[in-house]
C-alpha cells in the first residue's frame, strides 16, 4: 500500500502543477495585471505611475510564463507564474495583492469553517443515512412513497432558496436566531444553527435518494435474505450488514470531500456572514486579488488529491478484500 | 403503542412550556449579550474592509469612518450649517492668506491672483491636544521607547497593536504636520493628492525627486518586492513648502493664489504623523503582519482604532486622551425643530464605541437595521436610506412599518452627480475640425440632450430621489443661483409659465437634421446613424433594463445606441484610451466649491490627453471655458467668482458637453433612540456628534424581538407524530412471525 500511495502522491504532484498552471492562465486571460494593479490601489486620482509601482513591488511588472530577453534558466524563473505560483510548493503563501498574510489569514479562518462545515457534514451524513435506510426499512408503504416524494421536492430547490427562506422563517418572523454573523464561545452554537440545519436540509434530499438506491441494491442480495432467514432482527440486518456492504460507494462520496470541509463553504460563510475560507476566496475573486486565490485554489486541489488518496484508503478499512498496489 | 403514547405526551409537555413563555428573551441579536445597553454605536460596512486607512493614501468613501474619527486635520466643517462653513479642528483659528509678489512684498488680500507669486498660510494649532494612546510612544523606566529597537523575533506571534502591553502618548505639534505634508511625496505608498498638490506647495515637486533618491539609497541593497524597508524619515528631509515656526504654528507656502487650498486642509491628507509610529511601522517583520499605519491609525482624533479584523468587524473607541469638543449651537434653521440644538455645549463624543460588522447582502442588512440591531445601516453612504424611502412611497404597509418604529429617514441634494459625457476627442459627437464640422457636432449633441429624458430616468431607476440637473453645479455651492444658468439649460429647458419644460423631441429631431442626420440618418450616404455608449459596469439583467431605457431614449429621434457594457476595470482603460464615443459616469465632491465641479471640464485636465491623470472624461477643451476657470480659481466666493461661474456653465451649456443628468437625493437613517443625526457626504467627523439613548434601544430591541418558539415547538410536534406510525409499523413488522401472518391472511380471507 506504501508504493500505491507514493505513486499517488508523485501523480498528485503533476495535478497540481498542472492546475496551478491552468488557474493561472485562466486568471491572467480574464484580468491584466494593470487592472489588478487600478482595481487594489483604488480610489480616485490614480496615475499611471503608481500602477506601475504597484506592479513592481508585488513582481506582476515581469512577464507572465517567458521571458524572451534573459539569459539561460531565467527565461523561465524570471517570470510571474514562477516566482508567484511555483513557490507554494514550499508552502509559501507569501502576502495578499493588499499586503496581507495569507498564512495569518488561512490560520484565522480555518476555525470558522471548520465549525461551520463540519457539524453540516456530520449531522447530514448521519441524517441522510438514517432517512435512506427508514425509506428502505419501509419499502413499498406509504412512508415510503412520500418519504421518495419529499426528497425529490427537497433535491429540485435551490440552496439558495433555503437560505433566503430559513433567514425570513427562523430570523426575521420567528426572531429564534441571528439572521448572519459570528462570534466565538457560547453564542458560536447561536449563529451556527441556522446554516447548519439549512445546510443539511439542503443535501437531504438528493442524498438520501441516492443512498436508498445504494441499499435497496443491498437488500436484495442473497445474503440479506440469509440474515432474515437465521431470524435477525430488520433493525441488525439493516444497520449491521446492509449499510457495511453498502458502505463503498457512500465513501466515495463522503471521505473525498472531508478534506475540503477546510475550505469552508462559499454560499454559506457569504450569506450568514461567517469570517471563514470560503468567503476569503470569494473576497479575494471579487478584489481580483490573484496571490490569494492561487493560494486556495492550490490549498484545496492539494486537499483534494489527499481527500481522494484517503478515500482508496479507506476501502481497505471497509472491504477487507479490495487491496492497493 | 406506549412507547409512542410517552413520545407524544413528552412533545406536548414540551411544546406547552415553549408556550407558557419560558423562552421570551431575546435570542437573535449578532452582537454579544448585553451590547445593547452600552452606549455603543452599531452600524455595518458593505463588501470588504477598507483598503487605506493611512492618511497619505486614503481617498475613498468608506475609510472615512475610520480616518475622520481617528485623525485630525487642521480644519474641518460647521455640523449643522449648510452652506457648509470652515471649521477648525485642530487648528486654533481658520488662517487667514497672506499674498506676497514676486519680489517677496506683501499684498492686500483683494490683489489679483496673477499678481500673487505666493500665498503663505500661518496655522495656528491648539495647545496640549494629545496622541491617542499607541506603543510606538511607549517609554520603559528609563525613558526609553520601549518598541523602537525590536527584532523580528519580537514580533512573532503579534498581529494586533493591542499585543503591546505598553503605550504612551504626546502632544500634538506643528512637527506632526510638517511631517504629513513632506510624506505626500513618498515613494512608498500610494499618495493620490500629490500630483495636485505638487503643482501647489511650494517645492513639493523637486522635494519628491530628492526624496525618491532617498528612498532609492535606502534600498539600494533590497529587492523591489521587499517588505521591510529601513524607515524613510522625513525629519532628515526639509523643504520650503511646510515649516513648523514654532511648537504651534504650521506654515504653509502656495504657489501662486489657490483660494480652494483651504478646504484641502479639511481632508486627511493634512493630519498628523508623528514620527514615532513611522519609526515603530518600519522595524523588521511589521508590514507582513499587517502591523502598519494602513491598519493601525495613530491620531489625535475622537476615536482610536482598537480592533480591525478585516472583512468582519472593526471597533473604535472613545481616545481617552481627547480633549473634548462642544457639540455646536447654531445650524440652519430648520434644524431647531428637528431636535439637532438640543445637546448645544455638551462636549463630544457622546458615545463610547462604534461597531462597524460586515453585511455582504441586502437582505441582513436591512433585516438587522429593522430589529434595532444596527443603529444606521450605513453610516458613509447615503444610498441605502434611499431605497428606504422609495420602499414607503411603493407600500403603505412598509410606510407603517417605519413610522411604527420611528425610524428617521433625513433627506439632503449632495455635491453629487451622475451624467452622459460626450467624448470630444470623438469625430462624430466630439468637437470637429473645421468651424461647420464643429456646429453640425454640438447640434448633435444638443440634440441628444433634450432627447435624454431624466426626469424619467429619476423616475424609474431613481424612484424619483433626485433632481434633475441643468448644468454641471449641484445646488447648495456658491455659484448656485435659483435666477443663475446653474438653474436652467436653456438648450434643453425652457421656462413655461414660471416653470422649467424641458423642449419638445421636435426641437431636438430639427437639431438632429441641421446636424446632418435628418430621422437619424447621415444626409449623404443615408446610412442609420449609430452612436456607441459606454457603460462601467457589465451587463448583467438588473442594468439590461436601463441600457434599454437609453436605447429609447435615442430612439425617439432615430439615432441607435450600440450599449458597450464592460467592468469598471476595461471602462477606465477606455476612458485613459479616449477610446470611447458616450459614457455613463458620476462626480463625489472632494470640497463644497464649484471648482471641484467645474475642473471636471478644465482642458489641461482631460484624461486621454493627460495618460489618465485628468478628470476631465470628456476631454472638453474649451479656450473660452479655460480662461474664466483659471480666473476664477484665484477667485474667493463674490460677485467675480459668481460671474464667472455663469459664463462657465453657459459655454458649456452651449456646447453640450455633457447631457446634465442628475443629482440623485441623498438620505440617513437613523432608529428613534439616534440623536442628531444630519445628513451629509462632505463633513466626514460627524460620528462624534451623534448620540444613542441605549435604555430606550435595550427596550425597543426586547419588544421588537421576542422570540416565538410555537412553530419550532409545533415543527417538533408534527415530526414526532408523523414517526408514531412509522415507530408503531417498525414495532408490528418486529413481532411478525410466519404463523401471525398466516393467521392474520386467513382472518382476512375468511372476512372476504
Amino acid at each position: 500500500m506504501a508504493g500505491y500511495v507514493a505513486r499517488r502522491l508523485l501523480y498528485g504532484v503533476f495535478i497540481l502543477v498542472g492546475v496551478n498552471l491552468f488557474t493561472f492562465i485562466l486568471f491572467f486571460t480574464v484580468n491584466t495585471p494593470d487592472d489588478m494593479a487600478r482595481l487594489n490601489i483604488g480610489g480616485k486620482r490614480v496615475t499611471q505611475e503608481a500602477i506601475q509601482k504597484w506592479k513592481v513591488e508585488r513582481g506582476y511588472d515581469k512577464p507572465l510564463l517567458y521571458d524572451a530577453r534573459a539569459a539561460g534558466s531565467e527565461k523561465f524563473t524570471h517570470t510571474i507564474f514562477f516566482e508567484r505560483s511555483l513557490q507554494l510548493f514550499a508552502f509559501r503563501f507569501g502576502a495578499s495583492d493588499s499586503g496581507r498574510d495569507i498564512g495569518y489569514e488561512i490560520g484565522e479562518r480555518i476555525g470558522p469553517s471548520l465549525a461551520l462545515a463540519l457539524p453540516t457534514f456530520l449531522l447530514g451524513v448521519f441524517a441522510t443515512v438514517c432517512t435512506a435506510l427508514l425509506m428502505v426499512f419501509f419499502r413499498a408503504t406509504y412512508l415510503d412513497f412520500w418519504g421518495v416524494a419529499g426528497a425529490v421536492v427537497l433535491m429540485s430547490i435551490s440552496a439558495l432558496f433555503y437560505i433566503i427562506i430559513g433567514q425570513w422563517f427562523f430570523s426575521t418572523l420567528l426572531r429564534l436566531v441571528p439572521i448572519s454573523g459570528f462570534a466565538g464561545g457560547w453564542d458560536l452554537f447561536v449563529f451556527l444553527a441556522l446554516p447548519i440545519v439549512i445546510g443539511v436540509v439542503a443535501r437531504l434530499g438528493a442524498d438520501a435518494l441516492l443512498y436508498r438506491t445504494m441499499f435497496l441494491e443491498e437488500v436484495s442480495k442473497d445474503y440479506v435474505r440469509t440474515a432474515r432467514a437465521k431470524g435477525l432482527s430488520e433493525n441488525a440486518v439493516l444497520f449491521r450488514h446492509v449499510l457495511r456492504n453498502a458502505l463503498l460507494p457512500i465513501l466515495t462520496s463522503t471521505v473525498a470531500i472531508l478534506p475540503l470541509l477546510f475550505l469552508g463553504s462559499l454560499i454559506m460563510e457569504s450569506f450568514f456572514g461567517i469570517p471563514g475560507l470560503g468567503s476569503y476566496t470569494i473576497d479575494a475573486i471579487n478584489a481580483q486579488d490573484f496571490a490569494v486565490v492561487r493560494s486556495m485554489v492550490f490549498v484545496g486541489s492539494l486537499l483534494y488529491i489527499v481527500g481522494l488518496i484517503l478515500t482508496d484508503i479507506s476501502y481497505t478499512v471497509a472491504d477487507p478484500r479490495v487491496r492497493l498496489a | 403503542m406506549r412507547d409512542a403514547g410517552i413520545v407524544s405526551r413528552f412533545a406536548v409537555a414540551a411544546l406547552a412550556s415553549l408556550l407558557a413563555g419560558g423562552c421570551t428573551q431575546v435570542s437573535n441579536s449578532p452582537h454579544a449579550r448585553g451590547a445593547e445597553k452600552t452606549n455603543t454605536l452599531f452600524t455595518a460596512f458593505l463588501e470588504r474592509s477598507p483598503k487605506y486607512l493611512d492618511p497619505t493614501s486614503s481617498y475613498s468613501n468608506d475609510e472615512t469612518p475610520y480616518t475622520y474619527q481617528v485623525y485630525e486635520p487642521l480644519y474641518g466643517y460647521h455640523y449643522l450649517k449648510r452652506p457648509y462653513q470652515l471649521a477648525p479642528r485642530a487648528a486654533a483659528a481658520i488662517a487667514p492668506p497672506h499674498y506676497f509678489d514676486k519680489a517677496g512684498k506683501e499684498l492686500p488680500l483683494d490683489a489679483p491672483g496673477e499678481a500673487v507669486a505666493q500665498t503663505v498660510y500661518d496655522v495656528p494649532l491648539q495647545k496640549g491636544i494629545l496622541f491617542a494612546p499607541h506603543p510606538a510612544f511607549a517609554k520603559d523606566a528609563a525613558g526609553a521607547y520601549a518598541y523602537h529597537a525590536l527584532r523580528r523575533e519580537d514580533v512573532a506571534g503579534k498581529h494586533r497593536i493591542s499585543d503591546f502591553p505598553l503605550t504612551g502618548t504626546r502632544e500634538l505639534t506643528a512637527h506632526d504636520y510638517v511631517y504629513a505634508i513632506r510624506r505626500l511625496a513618498t515613494p512608498r505608498i500610494k499618495s493620490p493628492s500629490f500630483s495636485l498638490m505638487s503643482e501647489y506647495i511650494v517645492g513639493l515637486k523637486d522635494y519628491a525627486t530628492r526624496i525618491a533618491a532617498a528612498d532609492h539609497a535606502l534600498r539600494k541593497d533590497l529587492a523591489p518586492t521587499d517588505r521591510d524597508l529601513p524607515m524613510l524619515d522625513f525629519r532628515d528631509h526639509a523643504f520650503e513648502g511646510a515649516e513648523a515656526i514654532d511648537r504651534y504654528t504650521l506654515r504653509v507656502r502656495i504657489n501662486g493664489k489657490y483660494p480652494q487650498f483651504k478646504y484641502w486642509l479639511a481632508m486627511t491628507f493634512f493630519s498628523p504623523i508623528p514620527w514615532e509610529a513611522e519609526k515603530f511601522y518600519s522595524q523588521p517583520g511589521m508590514a507582513e503582519k499587517n502591523l502598519t499605519l494602513n491598519y493601525w491609525p495613530v491620531g489625535t482624533g475622537p476615536f482610536m482604532l482598537t480592533e480591525f479584523q478585516e472583512n468582519r468587524r472593526h471597533v473604535l473607541e472613545r481616545n481617552p486622551n481627547f480633549r473634548g469638543q462642544p457639540y455646536p449651537c447654531e445650524g440652519e434653521p430648520k434644524d431647531a425643530a428637528q431636535g439637532l440644538l438640543e445637546d448645544c455645549g455638551k462636549r463630544t463624543p457622546f458615545v463610547d464605541r462604534i461597531v462597524f460588522s460586515i453585511e455582504k447582502e441586502a437582505i441582513p442588512l436591512k433585516a438587522k437595521f429593522f430589529q434595532g440591531y444596527y443603529d444606521s445601516p450605513l453610516i458613509e453612504r447615503l444610498d441605502q436610506a434611499t431605497d428606504y424611502l422609495v420602499e414607503m412611497a411603493d407600500s403603505e404597509d412598509k410606510s407603517a412599518e417605519y413610522r411604527r418604529k420611528g425610524i428617521r429617514l433625513p433627506t439632503t441634494i449632495e455635491a453629487n452627480s451622475w451624467y452622459i459625457g460626450f467624448n470630444m476627442l470623438d469625430p462624430v459627437v466630439g468637437w470637429g475640425k473645421a468651424p461647420a464640422e464643429r456646429e453640425r457636432n454640438r447640434k448633435l449633441r444638443q440634440a441628444l440632450s433634450i432627447a435624454i429624458d431624466w426626469e424619467e430616468h429619476i423616475q424609474i431607476f431613481e424612484k424619483g430621489q433626485g433632481m434633475v440637473a441643468q448644468g454641471p453645479l449641484p445646488p447648495g455651492l456658491f455659484g448656485y443661483r435659483d435666477d443663475g444658468p446653474a438653474a436652467l439649460d436653456p438648450v434643453v429647458y425652457r421656462r413655461v409659465n414660471g416653470q422649467l419644460e424641458r423642449r419638445p423631441i421636435e426641437d431636438a429631431k430639427r437639431l438632429l437634421a441641421e446636424a446632418g442626420y435628418p430621422d437619424g440618418r447621415d444626409a449623404k450616404s443615408g446610412q442609420p446613424l449609430v452612436l456607441s455608449f459606454d457603460y462601467q459596469r457589465a451587463l448583467t439583467p438588473e442594468i439590461r433594463p436601463k441600457m434599454q431605457w437609453y436605447q429609447k431614449q435615442f430612439a425617439k429621434i432615430g439615432v441607435q445606441l450600440e450599449i458597450r457594457a464592460t467592468d469598471y476595470n476595461r471602462f477606465q482603460d477606455k476612458m485613459i484610451k479616449g477610446n470611447h464615443q458616450i459614457f455613463f459616469w458620476g462626480w463625489l465632491a472632494d470640497y463644497p466649491d464649484a471648482e471641484n465641479f467645474l475642473f471636471l471640464l478644465y482642458g489641461p485636465n482631460a484624461k486621454a490627453l493627460t495618460n489618465g491623470n485628468g478628470e476631465n472624461v470628456s476631454n472638453y477643451q474649451s479656450p473660452e471655458f479655460d480662461r474664466r476657470y483659471e480666473a476664477m480659481k484665484y477667485e474667493d466666493d463674490g460677485p467675480a467668482k459668481a460671474r464667472l461661474i455663469d459664463e462657465m456653465i453657459a459655454i458649456a451649456q452651449e456646447d453640450a458637453v455633457w447631457s446634465w443628468g442628475y443629482f440623485p437625493t441623498s438620505a440617513a437613517a437613523f432608529h428613534q433612540w439616534v440623536y442628531n443625526g444630519k445628513p451629509t457626504q462632505i463633513i466626514r467627523n460627524h460620528l462624534q456628534y451623534l448620540r444613542v439613548d441605549p435604555k430606550l434601544r435595550a427596550a425597543k430591541i426586547a419588544e421588537w424581538n421576542r422570540p416565538t418558539w410555537w412553530p419550532v415547538a409545533l415543527i417538533a410536534l408534527a415530526l414526532v407524530v408523523s414517526v408514531v406510525p412509522a415507530v408503531r409499523a417498525y414495532r408490528r413488522r418486529e413481532r411478525e412471525n410466519a404463523a401471525r401472518a398466516l393467521a392474520v391472511r386467513g382472518a382476512a380471507e375468511g372476512a372476504g
